[in-house]
């Protein structure tokens, strides 16, 4: 079903997005800013529970992190991360070599890698059965990228990445489970509250 | 009090700035770079473009900007929207066969989102083209950002350049909408067939 999870030089945990990302958001107490990406990666940051700080995408498929690198290129001292998924990436892989480039030290990029599209049906990625999203990550110059072994290697990576010198890139095998929320699809009060939570907008 | 005056004219001031204004503003490529600044416009990705080869150059040589290549326009185009909701100003520069590969951001990130994307567009495809694709892809610009009932202007005077471009940005912030500043080679010049 899964064939990401079939390649054997992975020896890493399949774990599950919603719980992933209830860990990172309960990790979060400087106002850091979260990027989710199409679909799922929002639908669970939403349910993970709605921060201000967050920014729900309800299109642009590919474009979590480059959002993300605008962010953390326009607000330096603040930490943010992106969620994106693995089918979602492949869609914007040069991305990768521009954050290499730009290398803002408080970006941590977090993969949501399951091998499918998920919200479409499951069918395999391109990739799934063949391609390393970390192998491809250091490729293009994201030499601080690391596959999470497990849930507190997860925690341990997010940990890490808030005092590295580069940007950090995380990949995470995660079951083929759907979303666990709906955002409510509203992107002028979405991007508005995002602003006020990041200190650019006051309130009518 | 008005002895003072006249040692310094405000006239005469106010005329050697205006001339020294027209001296860096006389390229079309000159009031871009005055104008983005004028507004506080530092954040610029790009894709290159043979006609905007100057502009890239000049803005990467001056500290204001921070300036760099992106692999896709739409790539510049979420830079650009991340930045802006973090309180950053910023522009993207490509081609017109680029801002055709746009359509699905643009109607799912920067006019639902009320982004004030704003885009320098060098338009090939017209007015000498050489390469037939391009000049099939050029007829498609006009008819998406009509499609999308997006503000578009196509500048073809260089006199008239700093207005449209002033006015354009000063629109696109304060209406939270994207706009697109097409340059026609009637402005530019453009990019020719020499072999």
């Amino acid at each position: 079903m899964n064939k990401a999870t079939d390649i054997p030089a992975r020896n890493t945990k399949v774990m599950n997005r919603f719980d992933l990302t209830s860990r990172l958001v309960a990790k979060l107490k400087n106002e850091e800013a979260v990027i989710g990406g199409i679909g799922n990666t929002n639908f669970d940051l939403w349910a993970a529970g709605h921060r201000p700080q967050n920014f729900y995408m309800l299109g642009s498929m590919g474009l979590a992190f480059p959002i993300a690198l605008g962010v953390a290129l326009a607000q330096p001292e603040r930490r943010v991360f992106a969620l994106e998924g693995d089918g979602s990436l492949l869609m914007q892989l040069g991305c990768l070599s521009t954050v290499a480039t730009q290398a803002p030290k408080n970006l941590t990029m977090i993969v949501m890698d399951n091998g499918v599209y998920q919200i479409t049906g499951a069918q395999p990625t391109p990739a799934a059965a063949v391609a390393d999203i970390i192998a491809i990550a250091i490729g293009c110059g994201l030499s601080n990228s690391a596959w999470a072994a497990d849930e507190e290697d997860f925690e341990r990576l997010v940990d890490q990445s808030l005092s590295a010198t580069e940007p950090t890139l995380i990949g995470v095998r995660i079951d083929d489970k759907p979303g666990v929320g709906a955002t409510r699809r509203d992107p002028v009060q979405i991007r508005e509250r995002f602003m006020l939570g990041l200190g650019v907008r006051e309130a009518l | 009090m008005a002895a003072a005056e006249e040692s310094t004219s405000p006239q005469t001031l106010q005329e050697k700035a205006l001339q020294e204004k027209t001296l860096q503003e006389r390229t079309w490529h000159g009031v871009v770079l005055q104008t983005l600044k004028r507004h506080d416009i530092r954040l610029v990705p790009y894709v290159p473009d043979r006609v905007l080869t100057t502009l890239i150059k000049n803005i990467h040589a001056d500290p204001f900007f921070t300036t760099f290549p992106t692999a896709r326009e739409e790539e510049a185009v979420g830079i650009i929207s991340g930045a802006w909701m973090g309180g950053m100003r910023g522009a993207v520069l490509m081609q017109t066969s680029g801002f055709a590969t746009l359509a699905n951001v643009l109607a799912s990130l920067a006019i639902p989102y009320q982004i004030p994307l704003i885009m320098f567009v060098s338009e090939r495809g017209t007015l000498g083209e050489f390469n037939y694709g391009q000049s099939l892809v050029c007829r498609t610009m006009r008819p998406v950002l009509d499609s999308l009932a997006m503000e578009h202007h196509t500048a073809t005077r260089l006199d008239e350049f700093e207005f449209i471009v002033d006015r354009s940005i000063r629109q696109a912030i304060t209406t939270q909408a994207p706009v697109a500043l097409i340059l026609s080679p009637l402005l530019t010049g453009g990019k020719v067939f020499e072999k």
